[in-house]
């Protein structure tokens, strides 16, 4: 009886603990998109209200221009940069590092360790302190405030990551595999694309989400490296909101809204084959 | 399968396919670093861009070292660094032993944990300026509600807490690493061992010591590689936070770099500072990476 008992405490500690947890690392989200439909009003209110008594789309309606209080924050034109710079600097990004993980995983060069550990420690650059010269150098070149100048850099960002979980997807694909298929006469070319690319296609997707994410989610280079409609993104554009004193709470939480949503989808999409790729790659070698 | 490698043992087609990348990254971070170190060695202002032909030397190296304000802001920085990489390693540790644990809804909390990982830096600081705000924020309308305190507690405006909050909000925001990356390891460990240990008389504290703690150690070192290849993404979450205020209290390497560069446009300054910080982060990377390859050695993984 006693042992029962103190099984059964063990198990409700666990529970009581788990939850607690997972309260902490949910309401600060769930906050944030409750009051991204409520007023401005019911938001600043003193006694706080606690059950929202008027839900609305309005703050939305708002930062979208539509409705009597306009809002002059163009989310549109940054959702689409945002989109346009993270798109492209992902396929790109997918490309080279699909060449490069091939390298990584199917060849022994001289210096392997070396090259893929210097690929990693030029990722570790601070982005301000890569944005400086970036700023001084993409000024000289025109590219401050395009599209361009930022995709060139989140290319540049996502490179070695892309390496590393490419790389590990391809050794998890046995070499007798494409070996087979050059024996019945394909090139190594084509084994490539008939064998190991579709084996190793989730993997790459996962690996695609995460170039994707980190240039979606990029602040310090993008805020130095764009001034207007013309390439500002979300996170960017975030910062709209704050003038010197007053914040424009809802609107800010409704934007965060927006920024958030595609993140979530992606992650849950791909989340098993992520993880799968960050262990793999990394413990086996 | 040995013969296959032999055959291309050549080294020109794996670089030939890593050209791209290598280009990639001469172009946009080798090339701006030596600008960038050459531009620390002059008295570069934006306002004066003839400054940059000045040569001064080392003179911005040394005045850094001799200015209290950045080495305030270093040790700040490396004080935050450990506080917030410890405290996250041990959290995700419970975490992921306590979902290890749990045999019901064990697939759905690992896809909650996945989430703060995915947030935007800019988002996760801009959610905890909202939450710790002192006078509308959840916490403190939380804490007055329940009669905790009839005082707001000024979270981002008091220095001391203004620096816990923002360590908190790191620490939400990247715990997930660690613990998604260990709760892996713990899965793919073997039973075996843990029941011979069973067998042989070994109390759960000394199992978890001597055979569950040397099997993760490798997947912690993936989580802390993984983490020091972009430590520098808490500078989003300060400068939206805090943005080094009060008066100085949370200024970080990263904030006071942004705020010499841009904000008061003394380049030579902030490239001498941005170099420190590259130093430091790069340093710290490679003593991830090497302590990883040490541990795939041990794991027996083949090179």
């Amino acid at each position: 009886m006693n042992r029962e008992m103190k099984k059964r405490l063990r198990a409700a500690g666990l529970w009581v603990t788990t939850f607690v947890l997972m309260v902490i690392m949910c309401v600060p989200g769930l906050w944030v998109v409750l009051s991204a439909f409520r007023p401005n009003r019911e938001i600043l209110a003193k006694p706080p209200i606690w059950v929202p008594e008027d839900l609305t789309l309005n703050n939305f309606g708002k930062i979208f221009g539509f409705g009597a209080e306009q809002v002059a924050i163009p989310v549109l034109s940054y959702f689409w940069n945002s989109m346009v710079i993270a798109l492209t600097s992902t396929v790109i990004a997918l490309i080279i590092g699909m060449a490069g993980g091939y390298a990584f995983a199917r060849f022994r060069f001289r210096f392997k360790n070396a090259w893929f550990l210097g690929l990693m420690l030029f990722r570790a650059v601070p982005g301000i302190a890569l944005s400086l010269p970036v700023f001084m150098l993409w000024s000289r070149l025109g590219l401050i405030d395009t599209q361009m100048g930022l995709i060139i850099v989140y290319v540049s960002l996502n490179v070695p990551f892309t390496i590393w979980l490419i790389d590990g997807f391809f050794r998890q694909i046995p070499m007798s595999l494409s070996e087979a298929a050059q024996v019945d006469g394909c090139t190594r070319w084509q084994a490539f694309w008939k064998i190991e690319f579709p084996l190793a296609r989730s993997g790459i997707a996962a690996a695609g989400v995460f170039a994707f994410l980190t240039s979606w989610n990029e602040f310090a280079l993008a805020s130095q490296l764009t001034r207007s409609t013309d390439s500002k993104t979300l996170p960017v554009g975030l910062m709209d909101f704050t003038a010197q004193f007053t914040i424009d709470w809802a609107g800010m939480c409704a934007m965060a809204v927006i920024i958030i949503v595609p993140a979530l989808i992606l992650t849950f999409l791909v989340q098993k084959h992520l993880i799968a790729g960050l262990t793999f790659g990394g413990v086996k070698g | 399968m040995n013969r296959f490698i032999r055959r291309h043992q050549g080294t020109l087609t794996p670089l030939l396919l890593l050209s791209p990348a290598i280009l990639t990254m001469l172009f946009v971070v080798a090339i701006p670093l030596v600008f960038s170190f050459y531009t620390s060695l002059t008295p570069y202002r934006l306002t004066r861009p003839e400054s940059i032909e000045i040569f001064v030397g080392f003179r911005n190296y040394v005045r850094l070292f001799g200015n209290d304000d950045f080495w305030a802001a270093f040790l700040r920085t490396i004080l935050f660094l450990a506080i917030a990489l410890n405290v996250e390693f041990i959290l995700g540790l419970g975490i992921a032993l306590l979902i290890n644990k749990i045999t019901w809804g064990q697939r759905t909390l690992r896809t909650i944990m996945m989430f703060p990982m995915m947030f935007s830096p800019i988002l996760v600081g801009f959610q905890f300026k909202f939450i710790f705000n002192d006078n509308i924020g959840i916490l403190n309308n939380a804490l007055q509600s329940l009669g905790i305190t009839d005082q707001a507690i000024p979270w981002l405006v008091d220095g001391k807490l203004a620096m816990f909050s923002i360590i908190f909000a790191e620490v939400w925001m990247s715990t997930s690493v660690f613990a998604i990356l260990l709760l892996a390891g713990l899965f793919a460990m073997p039973r075996d061992p843990l029941e011979a240990a069973k067998v042989d008389g070994c109390n759960a504290w000394q199992t978890f010591r001597h055979i569950t703690l040397p099997f993760i150690m490798p997947f912690a070192f993936i989580a802390m590689t993984i983490r020091s290849l972009d430590v520098a993404r808490a500078y989003d979450i300060v400068a939206v936070m805090t943005d080094g205020g009060p008066a100085g209290r949370t200024e970080l390497l990263w904030t006071m770099i942004a705020r010499v560069g841009y904000e008061n446009a003394r380049m030579g300054q902030a490239n001498a500072m941005a170099y420190i910080s590259t130093i430091l982060s790069i340093a710290f990377t490679y003593y991830f990476f090497t302590k990883l390859v040490a541990a795939r050695r041990y794991m027996g993984g083949a090179e």
